[in-house]
């Protein structure tokens, strides 16, 4: 058996007709933006969705068949907090029905057993809880919410109790990079089935806090190794998939398997991503769901094209012999560090702006950050 | 001497699920964030994990099935559970 990945085109003669791109395989439905969490690299834009702006019941129900007829395999129920819509159970329900695979991606905050309940019922696959750090300190000075650390244990345990498979994501920076030993215990002791140490990605709102978040060299080493170990001694117990923080690479990541070709992600209000932080590229515009099928966006809609496969690269990227195996890294990074989307993600040694983020790590993970500048996410309730 | 006894009973533990790919074709085994596409040995093999069949019941379906012998086949059903196991898409 074989792990599906992205078939390769292949470099032969300019084709006359467009060669159709694979389905996806994966989406990313960010229910909505509300969260009783404001952790310091939220993957949420910083301009928030609001709650009146959020796409209805029936209108996510037709994204999700859409989405189940065009070859999506996972769906990731996410936001925000999902749980905090009150059609969650609904539209988990429906999302079995029709076949997909279903992965609720929660804060574990604020859901009642009674929810935990009917989302069994429901068909619910897959429950992934975020952890923000290995105790109650830790979990508050990033998440932004007294007491989240005991009220997460007692929600992992109710997960496993129920017979969920569960996975705990752990964002990993300064603030907890010390606690990746202890999050691998609390992994093993509450029964989850697999972790996720996830060194930050810094676009949108870890990139403004960059600064407080940054690990030092070493300190990534050491949970490498650690990382490592762990999997020896849990092996067939826990599965650890780790993140490494591209900052201190030589490569970059093949950044969501490549622009527009396994996944797509859907806003509250309806917008259709090629990626969950998309958004932070301007000059794309985005389809919306209330107008446009699926099928139509993936096959065709020019932000999905703009940095499709390799025809949009530039050097170094154009001759480069890893574009295949990375397609030139992140985009919104590429963007947000060198002006242009199409540059080589500078977390690559061959680009111009390499040293200066390697440096950038260096002298930001040096520095003693100054928590009063940490800026915690804000969401304006508006119902 | 095997490694699995006989009266293990492999099965798919919520979480993961054997399915049709319509869209690309053939039968996949999905689990959280995973996606495995089975040969039809694989599939012939997991369609049978139902959680009430033994191992040592599966082989022999597998056996008179595609007219092959049992000692033939249970070593690959065996290194294919294990395998998954490890990976934990299967309990034994």
């Amino acid at each position: 058996m074989n792990e599906i990945v992205t078939p390769t085109p292949s470099a032969g003669p300019a084709a006359a007709t467009p060669i159709a791109t694979p389905p996806p395989l994966g989406l990313l439905a960010e229910l909505t933006h509300r969260c009783p969490l404001r952790c310091l690299y939220c993957s949420n834009p910083l301009e928030l969705d609001a709650r009146s702006a959020e796409l209805d019941t029936d209108t996510w129900k037709r994204v999700f068949s859409e989405a189940a007829a065009l070859g999506v395999i996972h769906v990731h129920l996410s936001g925000g907090e999902p749980t905090a819509r009150k059609d969650i159970v609904e539209l988990t329900r429906h999302c079995a029905e029709v076949g997909l695979y279903t992965n609720l991606i929660t804060s574990g905050i604020g859901v009642s057993d009674a929810t935990l309940d009917a989302l069994y019922k429901a068909g619910l696959d897959h429950v992934q809880l975020s952890l923000q750090g290995a105790d109650e300190g830790t979990t508050e000075a990033v998440g932004g919410y007294r007491g989240g650390f005991e009220r997460k244990a007692a929600f992992a345990r109710k997960v496993v109790e129920r017979g969920f498979p569960l996975t705990l994501n752990a964002v990993i920076h300064r603030f907890n990079i010390h606690q990746v030993p202890a999050l691998i215990e609390a992994a093993v002791a509450w029964g989850a089935k697999r972790l996720e140490i996830a060194h930050t990605q810094y676009y949108g709102w870890a990139l403004k806090n960059r600064g407080q978040l940054m690990p030092a060299r070493a300190d990534v080493d050491r949970t490498i190794v650690e990382v490592e170990a762990a999997r020896e001694r849990h092996r067939g117990v826990l599965t650890i998939d780790a993140v490494f923080p591209d900052y201190y690479a030589r490569f970059p990541k093949l950044c969501n398997g490549g622009w527009g070709a396994r996944v797509m992600s859907v806003t509250p209000a309806g917008l259709v991503l090629p990626c969950h932080a998309a958004q932070t590229i301007p000059h794309l515009r985005f389809a919306s769901v209330r107008d446009t099928a699926l099928a139509d966006i993936w096959a065709s809609d020019p932000a999905f094209e703009a940095y499709r496969g390799t025809a949009w690269m530039k050097e170094p990227c154009r001759s480069c012999e890893r574009k295949h195996v990375d397609y030139g890294g992140c985009r919104c990074q590429a963007l947000a560090l060198t002006g242009d989307a199409a540059n080589a993600d500078p977390a690559c040694v061959k680009s111009e702006f390499h040293t200066m983020l390697s440096d950038l790590a260096v002298i930001e993970a040096e520095a003693t950050p100054d928590r009063a500048e940490a800026s915690y996410r804000m969401f304006r309730k508006d119902s | 001497m095997s490694a699995l006894a006989d009266d293990c009973v492999p099965t798919l533990p919520r979480g993961v699920r054997l399915r049709e790919d319509h869209a690309r074709g053939g039968t996949i085994l999905v689990a959280p964030e995973r996606i495995f596409t089975c040969d039809e040995i694989a599939t012939e093999i997991l369609k049978r994990c139902d959680g009430a069949a033994t191992l040592a019941a599966i082989v022999a379906d597998l056996s008179a099935t595609f007219t092959v012998g049992s000692d033939q086949i249970r070593p690959d059903v065996e290194e294919l559970l294990i395998n998954l196991r490890d990976k934990q898409m299967v309990t034994l």
